[in-house]
């Protein structure tokens, strides 16, 4: 495309198939303890 | 639903429901505004004096295109996975341990009072400790990978329970078909080569907490004679860090009203040689003096800019760090179903005191209504449970209309409650900011890519 350039396409819609699992870890035990983050955890199944 | 923004002339649109993030051109961008709105021929109408008619209707054609191919404007297409995910059996896969309510350090903003969470100071029993385990394993159902972190107060004023605890653990994880994985959070004050050696050897993850600049931490963090603690630390946490590779572990500060330009506390962290680095919003009632107030957003997202342009220039001369809520793993990140869950407290996540009372995380510790149950009779206020449970993003009318929320997962529900003594009701101050970590975090991305 010329006009748009894609850095991700529809992965959080296909995560739906496989998801859910539980195994990743805990948000908050990564270092935040005092906010949520969540999208910066890894999955368990990739 | 998308979100565009811009920062420093790259245009970037984000669609919500399906997770695409693209790079635009200033002709897309404004078309974007109304392409939803107006048929093509009014939309090549409205704009043909900024841009020339072939170039818009090549821009709304590829604009078509992402849509058809589910790139673009995707409709809300979780509303019966989540029924579905509502429905499952709630096991317990992490537990913090707060294996001392005491610590030797008095920091000004702890949200734990100098470690003793409203009560006294007390410190983990054996026996609760290996009870700990025991309900992990049993309440944790088939989940294989469990999470012990070891926190406080300060844990390593009990580490020879935090020793024993991993030595019981790690006794029965096989039989049980489980799969520890420890976390320590600390000051450092008492770390040591022995305690260095354990912790590479036995733990997960380490979070070592210094906030940056030495008079910045100093005036924050000191000791019970009033004396700063930087010097103190300093040295262990560099040999730590270094111990490990500049892996799996993380200096974490907090930054304050005192330091609205805590950029700058990242970037001296960084300096110091420190890899993974974590600098994170203080949380604290509005009369607090250092407490973050809505007037200083605009500061504060020009500094999270500040900092991705650092972060793009020291890759660029091979000085990379990571800066902990700019990580953002977009091809192989959390699942929608973790997303909608967000950080699974009170239901996946529960954190235990002392004396083995269950609360829904490390932040509810201390507040009696939010006593979940004990680490002796297993959970007993299910209600509580349930509540906590159901709080995901769409059960919060301001995440629903959000765009970051598959992004933050609906926020804290103890930052929630501090604020507004409902946990579905989002905290403002860390919504702003996590909105603008989140569009940092994707410009860095992009602009590492390349594009």
């Amino acid at each position: 495309m010329k006009h748009v350039k894609t850095l991700n396409a529809d992965t959080l819609k296909k995560s739906m198939s496989k998801g859910g699992c539980g195994e990743c870890q805990t948000s908050c035990q990564s270092a935040c303890k005092t906010s949520c983050t969540v999208a910066n955890q890894s999955c368990e199944n990739n | 639903m998308i979100h565009k923004y811009s920062i420093d002339g790259m245009n970037i649109v984000l669609d919500i429901y399906s997770g695409a993030v693209h790079v635009v051109d200033d002709i897309v961008y404004d078309l974007l505004d109304f392409y939803k709105e107006i048929p093509n021929d009014e939309l090549i109408e409205k704009f043909k004096e900024k841009y020339e008619i072939v170039q818009i209707e090549e821009a709304i054609e590829e604009i078509e295109s992402l849509e058809k191919e589910g790139l673009l404007f995707t409709e809300d297409a979780y509303v019966d996975y989540l029924t579905e995910f509502k429905n499952r059996n709630p096991v317990v896969k992490a537990l913090c341990l707060h294996v001392a309510h005491d610590c030797n350090l008095k920091c000004k903003y702890c949200f734990a009072g100098e470690g003793a969470y409203k009560g006294s100071r007390s410190i983990m029993t054996k026996e609760v400790g290996i009870k700990a385990i025991d309900f992990l394993i049993e309440a944790s159902g088939n989940r294989r990978n469990l999470e012990i972190d070891f926190f406080g107060g300060e844990p390593l004023l009990n580490f020879e329970l935090v020793k024993e605890i991993i030595e019981y653990a790690r006794s029965i994880e096989k039989e049980h078909n489980k799969n520890f994985r420890f976390t320590i959070t600390t000051n450092g004050l008492l770390l040591n080569d022995e305690i260095q050696n354990y912790i590479n050897e036995n733990m997960h993850n380490v979070v070592l907490s210094i906030d940056g600049r030495k008079e910045i931490h100093d005036k924050m963090r000191y000791t019970k004679n009033n004396q700063g603690s930087y010097d103190l630390i300093l040295p262990k946490l560099k040999k730590m860090a270094e111990s490990r590779k500049q892996q799996n572990y993380y200096v974490r500060g907090t930054f304050t009203r005192e330091n609205l330009d805590f950029a700058q506390d990242v970037i001296h962290l960084a300096d110091l040689g420190f890899q993974q680095i974590s600098v994170e919003p203080v949380v604290a009632p509005l009369e607090m003096p250092y407490a973050l107030r809505e007037e200083d957003l605009p500061v504060l997202f020009n500094q999270y800019e500040v900092l991705a342009k650092e972060l793009i220039r020291r890759n660029e001369e091979g000085q990379a760090f990571n800066f902990f809520h700019f990580m953002i793993d977009l091809s192989q990140g959390p699942c929608v179903a973790k997303r909608l869950a967000g950080c699974g407290s009170g239901s996946e996540y529960l954190a235990v005191t002392p004396e083995g009372d269950l609360y829904p995380c490390h932040q509810f510790v201390g507040l009696e209504d939010f006593k979940i149950g004990t680490v002796f009779e297993g959970i007993t206020n299910h209600e509580l449970q349930k509540q906590f449970q159901d709080c995901n993003v769409y059960a919060k009318e301001e995440c629903r209309s959000c765009w970051a929320k598959f992004y933050c997962s609906g926020g804290c529900a103890a930052n929630a409650y501090q604020f507004h003594k409902d946990i579905h009701i989002p905290y403002k101050i860390g919504c702003e900011l996590e909105k603008k970590r989140v569009e940092c975090a994707l410009y860095l991305k992009a602009k590492l890519a390349g594009l």
